[in-house]
């Protein structure tokens, strides 16, 4: 029904801005991680493989690409661990205030990023918020000094950011659930524990693998909450990007590391893109 | 134990679940209001001397309010590109045929889930090559563009649930296609695009993550907090934190109430991350 015109009218604009700005940027980052860079700080536009040689062989790269993984997926973890019960409890236990609910989850995400990160470090600090409340109590002497600069800080921070991500998908999941099928699993005589486990849950694993996605994708990349509340233990792969961007001047190696975490992402979304349709069952 | 009884203490261990979670959520957003407020500076237990010193300081600080300006005008000019181009997006994605589509679809949204860091940084690497001098405005293209794909979300969604045979019913009655469009299809999607467009001025007046590597040398908001940070702590950014919360709230609320009084209030922002995490 719509004409040719038409459909061209509204297919050209975005198809030009995306080719520029997302396509062409990412093929640009895919030409650097072949270049290199002269003693006199020039990008040298000569071809080769050394960036991703040095990836392959360094160890440090290696170690950082470990603990960034092994981060985002301790923050995965908690933040399900967090998110599904709320969501089930919303959805199935909270009745009229299932809304005021949601809206309680919501909003804290609108306090920015930047500074819920922030106020952690407040909290966790030496003579922050947490310490010096503990000493008020006498339940220490000493501040405890793991709690800020450690990979436990970033942890918290990123899982305190991707809780209410995790619990989106999950809910949405939830409540899609039509509830004559839990009806009928308890009418069979099911006991609620078998009915959430042979028909709640295998219904709502689209949602825990959107929420899981989201939260190990995204704090796979941070590099605020290191660079703010990790200290040299927390040092996460974006940590080195970004300096090989800034004082360390390697634009060349930063591209071959941000392509390898692109790679990375986009393979881990294919996967679970996959797994999701596969458990899904409409 | 009957089945009641158990159901109940179940209830009873989610809910105490829930609070322990909520407790979570809000523990720093509290910490930074109430030590917006505290004399003795940030940290310290039990806060006090009460005062409203740190927003004195605040409303005297020439930087912040003009990093708090080039944010809303980053913000607005963002929402302007990435409505405009996401809506088109969306009418395309529903209504065109065309080679490509899939991938096309698939950029759009990347950036939604993509760590802002590859956004940034690619985008940093094509202002580089084509000699653009950073600034606002390369912070705008940088929102603008990875912001599309909460319009293209919100606005698809819409377009889902929108009956065709108006349109129809406009274009067989001798309507152009242009007038179905403003007189049909838009007032049509106005909640939508009126909920994306909050989305999309939120989303961009705290967006750090791509902002960071295309700065020029006027601040941002938060990139203006990020330097201060480094400094070291101040109460005045638990003071701007706190104002621009309560401002975040009444829009929250506002946008809450036109959309419940629309439809229901369950899928709000929830289609938006499913979007994001499938990837279709």
């Amino acid at each position: 029904m719509f004409s040719r015109a038409y459909r061209a009218a509204v297919t050209v604009p975005p198809l030009i801005w995306v080719t520029v700005f997302l396509l062409v940027p990412y093929l640009l980052m895919f030409f650097y991680s072949f270049w290199s860079v002269s003693g006199s700080q020039a990008i040298i536009h000569s071809w080769n493989f050394e960036n991703y040689r040095e990836l392959l062989t360094i160890d440090v790269y290696w170690q950082t690409l470990l603990r960034s993984m092994w981060i985002a997926a301790r923050v995965m973890l908690f933040s399900l661990l967090l998110g599904y019960p709320l969501a089930y409890f919303l959805s199935f236990y909270a009745g009229n205030r299932k809304d005021l609910f949601y809206q309680l989850v919501i909003i804290p995400l609108w306090v920015s990023y930047l500074v819920r990160a922030y106020a952690w470090k407040t909290i966790l600090g030496s003579d922050g918020v947490l310490n010096t409340l503990l000493e008020y109590v006498h339940l220490t002497k000493h501040p405890l000094d793991f709690l800020l600069y450690s990979p436990f800080a970033v942890v918290l921070t990123l899982t305190h950011i991707y809780t209410p991500f995790t619990f989106l998908p999950i809910y949405a999941s939830l409540e899609h659930i039509p509830r004559n099928l839990v009806e009928a699993s308890h009418d069979l005589g099911a006991s609620p524990l078998q009915t959430f486990w042979r028909v709640v849950f295998p219904l709502s694993i689209p949602g825990v693998l959107a929420g899981a996605t989201f939260a190990f994708v995204l704090s796979l990349g941070d590099f605020l909450a290191p660079l703010l509340l990790g200290g040299p233990s927390g040092i996460m792969l974006s940590n080195i990007v970004v300096s090989l961007f800034g004082a360390a001047y390697n634009w060349p190696l930063g591209a071959a590391i941000s392509l390898c975490m692109l790679v990375l992402v986009v393979s881990l979304l294919f996967v679970s893109e996959r797994l999701e349709k596969k458990w899904s069952f409409s | 134990m009957s089945a009641e009884n158990s159901a109940v203490q179940r209830s009873r261990w989610l809910l105490l679940h829930a609070g322990v979670v909520f407790a979570f959520l809000y523990l720093p957003v509290a910490v930074l209001i109430v030590y917006s407020f505290n004399g003795a500076g940030v940290g310290g237990f039990p806060p006090r001397d009460l005062t409203l010193n740190w927003y004195r300081t605040l409303f005297a600080d020439g930087a912040i309010w003009e990093s708090v300006g080039n944010s809303l005008l980053v913000a607005a000019m963002a929402v302007v590109i990435a409505l405009g181009l996401g809506t088109s997006a969306a009418l395309a994605l529903d209504r065109a045929q065309f080679p490509g589509k899939a991938l096309f679809r698939r950029l759009v949204l990347l950036p939604l889930i993509l760590p802002g860091i590859i956004t940034g940084l690619s985008l940093l690497m094509l202002f580089n090559s084509d000699g653009i001098k950073l600034s606002l405005l390369t912070i705008v293209l940088g929102h603008g563009t990875a912001l599309i794909s909460v319009a293209t979300t919100e606005v698809f969604a819409g377009l889902q649930k929108l009956d065709r045979a108006q349109e129809e019913a406009s274009l067989d009655l001798g309507a152009n296609y242009w007038q179905t469009f403003w007189r049909i299809t838009l007032p049509n999607l106005k909640l939508p695009i009126i909920g994306a467009a909050l989305l999309i001025f939120t989303l961009s007046m705290d967006e750090i993550a791509v902002s960071f590597f295309l700065i020029g040398r006027d601040n941002t908001l938060p990139l203006e907090i990020w330097g201060r940070l480094r400094r070291g702590i101040t109460p005045e950014i638990n003071a701007i934190s706190t104002i621009i919360f309560v401002f975040s709230l009444v829009a929250i609320v506002l946008w809450y109430r036109l959309r419940v009084s629309a439809e229901g209030a369950s899928e709000i922002g929830a289609e938006l991350v499913d979007t994001a995490a499938q990837g279709d």
